[in-house]
């Protein structure tokens, strides 16, 4: 199946970035939300109420919906961008209670 | 800590046209945004788009880039990537810039807050690959993606706008759901002459329309039962339409019914804010200068209720000018001769919105969402649970946190905040101005204490303070 979400000029400069164990090549300087996107990352958490599967929603900082934790802190996708060697997790995955 | 005459929050038209306009008239403005770059989410990355993608996105977009541009004059302070969390009486903003917190102070706050997508709770709105249709063009505006198979659902222009650009990409919509009825439309015929005077707004609106049919995109209006299905993501969207029932498979749906005012920093303020039911939501109560019922606090653009763009430009201008002869850089003389024509030109702009609002109201079914569906994304509360605290003997907004948590996730109540109130007005047959909002304090964005604990502190003892 071809990814949700289309490049229209696809960047030249790619950086190996770490999410959830994997290891993904993205445009080096691009929103952190709608580069897992385009990589083909559906679910970026799932919450903390139900376990239900979450992904960008707002991509302008207000909805929360993008959160993953990157070196123990939980930051909104939306509002970083990709630099080389990012290691990201979905939040709390894992994690015996919630901790947000 | 530095002091400014004025600080503006938000760099989107209304904030920059503020701070371009102030420092011109010789007052020291300190502009702060949450994003890397300005432009407000309408002018979203303009300076490194426009050249590349300006023909998808039309020269309502590109135009933003002079504005942009004007934040490099002399007097202005541009604080990008800067995350406001607390404006405190006096004024002291406090915010985080790269992992650290730090406060400035000024004379006047101008909030430049801009507008928020209203809350479109449809089953299965939260599914990953739902986003708002905003969202949509943020993807396209900043970083050239689009959505291969993709859905809109709703009502309003700005619907119309996403399919137009998504065509002029080669991704066009696999269909338009939209929500309003010819009903709508005779409704809003009353308002007709106001839109021939804002003809140019009406005339766009057709462009896009052509571009649409053209690429034979099917439309569906009138749609009801509106629903997302899927399991781990978005798989189809089913809705009636004139009695018949349909399903489009998609991967990605937009969802819109229009846009509302952005109040978190205001009303944790306590600026008073009043009801507007033609536009459907609450906005702070201003003047024509954009002052609110506290002082030194003005706002403008569309957190100060739905404009667009240019009304938010205009005024910005005006608020400047305003506190501009406030502090006695121009005479009130000036100040007057330079307003007439902004407000006149606001008028013209303002005039065609009467129309719309009618033409597109929001979506019935997400104004009054079932009982199963989630109205309150971050603690997952249903509809029908506030309608239940409403049948316990709840009033207010901010009574449901108690019985349930809704608004107490990290969205901090923006995504269902006026959900909530309608939910309870209907139920206690009470007025929206009557139930209320959620109080809102501060923080209001997240801070860690790593990012307090490396405050620039320009004297001793402003972290701890921050931290109360």
């Amino acid at each position: 199946m071809k990814p949700a979400f289309l490049e229209l000029d696809p960047a030249a400069v790619r950086v190996p970035v770490r999410f959830a164990g994997e290891t993904l090549m993205l445009p080096e300087g691009a929103n952190l939300a709608t580069a897992l996107l385009a990589a083909g990352v559906t679910v970026l958490r799932h919450t903390p109420v139900s376990g239900a599967p979450r992904a960008p929603y707002c991509m302008m900082g207000a909805c929360f919906d993008c959160l993953v934790e990157v070196e123990g802190v939980v930051r909104q996708a939306c509002m970083m961008e990709v630099v080389e060697g990012l290691e990201i997790a979905r939040p709390h995955e894992g994690d015996a209670h919630d901790t947000l | 800590m530095t002091r400014y005459d004025l600080a503006v929050i938000g760099a989107g038209p209304a904030g920059m046209a503020t701070a371009a306009t102030a420092a011109e008239a010789g007052l020291s403005v300190c502009v702060l945004d949450e994003q890397p770059r300005a432009g407000g989410q309408i002018y979203r990355d303009v300076e490194r788009a426009a050249a590349r993608r300006g023909d998808i996105l039309g020269t309502d977009y590109t135009q933003g880039a002079p504005l942009v541009a004007g934040l490099r004059a002399g007097g202005i302070t541009n604080l990008a990537g800067a995350v406001v969390w607390a404006i405190e009486e006096g004024f002291r903003i406090s915010y985080t810039q790269g992992g650290a917190a730090a406060q400035i102070e000024a004379g006047r706050v101008l909030l430049a807050t801009g507008a928020l997508e209203r809350p479109m709770p449809l089953p299965g709105w939260t599914l990953p690959g739902v986003m708002t249709a905003g969202a949509g063009q943020i993807l396209l505006k900043q970083s050239g993606v689009l959505a291969r198979r993709a859905v809109l659902v709703g009502s309003g222009p700005l619907l119309y706008l996403i399919a137009a650009q998504m065509v002029r990409a080669g991704t066009p919509p696999l269909a338009l759901i939209e929500t309003q009825t010819r009903a709508d439309l005779i409704r809003a015929a009353r308002h007709l002459g106001g839109a021939l005077r804002g003809w140019r707004y009406l005339l766009k609106g057709l462009g896009l329309m052509a571009e649409i049919i053209r690429a034979r995109v099917p439309r569906y209006t009138g749609a009801q039962a509106i629903k997302i299905e899927g399991e781990a993501q978005a798989e189809a969207v089913t809705f009636t339409c004139r009695g018949r029932a349909h399903r489009i498979d998609c991967d990605t749906v937009f969802l819109h019914h229009g846009v509302v005012p952005n109040t978190q920093a205001a009303r944790s303020l306590n600026v008073a804010h009043a009801w507007d039911a033609a536009q459907q939501c609450f906005a702070p109560k201003l003047d024509e200068w954009g002052q609110c019922d506290v002082d030194g606090v003005l706002i403008a653009g569309d957190g100060g209720g739905i404009g667009g763009a240019k009304v938010a430009e205009i005024a910005g201008q005006l608020s400047a000018l305003h506190v501009a002869g406030e502090l006695g850089h121009i005479d009130r003389a000036t100040r007057d001769r330079r307003a007439a024509p902004l407000l006149r030109a606001r008028r013209q702009e303002m005039a065609a919105r009467p129309f719309l609002d009618a033409a597109y109201p929001p979506a019935a079914q997400a104004l009054a969402p079932e009982d199963a569906t989630v109205i309150c994304r971050c603690e997952e509360v249903t509809a029908g649970a506030i309608r239940g605290y409403a049948r316990l003997g709840c009033l207010g907004p901010n009574q449901t946190k108690a019985f349930g948590r809704p608004g107490m996730g990290p969205c901090q109540g923006r995504y269902c905040g006026l959900t909530v109130t309608a939910l309870l007005a209907d139920a206690n047959g009470q007025t929206q101005d009557e139930t209320g909002y959620y109080r809102i304090r501060p923080p209001l964005k997240p801070v860690t204490l790593a990012e307090l604990a490396a405050m620039d502190a320009g004297a001793p003892g402003q972290a701890e303070k921050a931290a109360e």
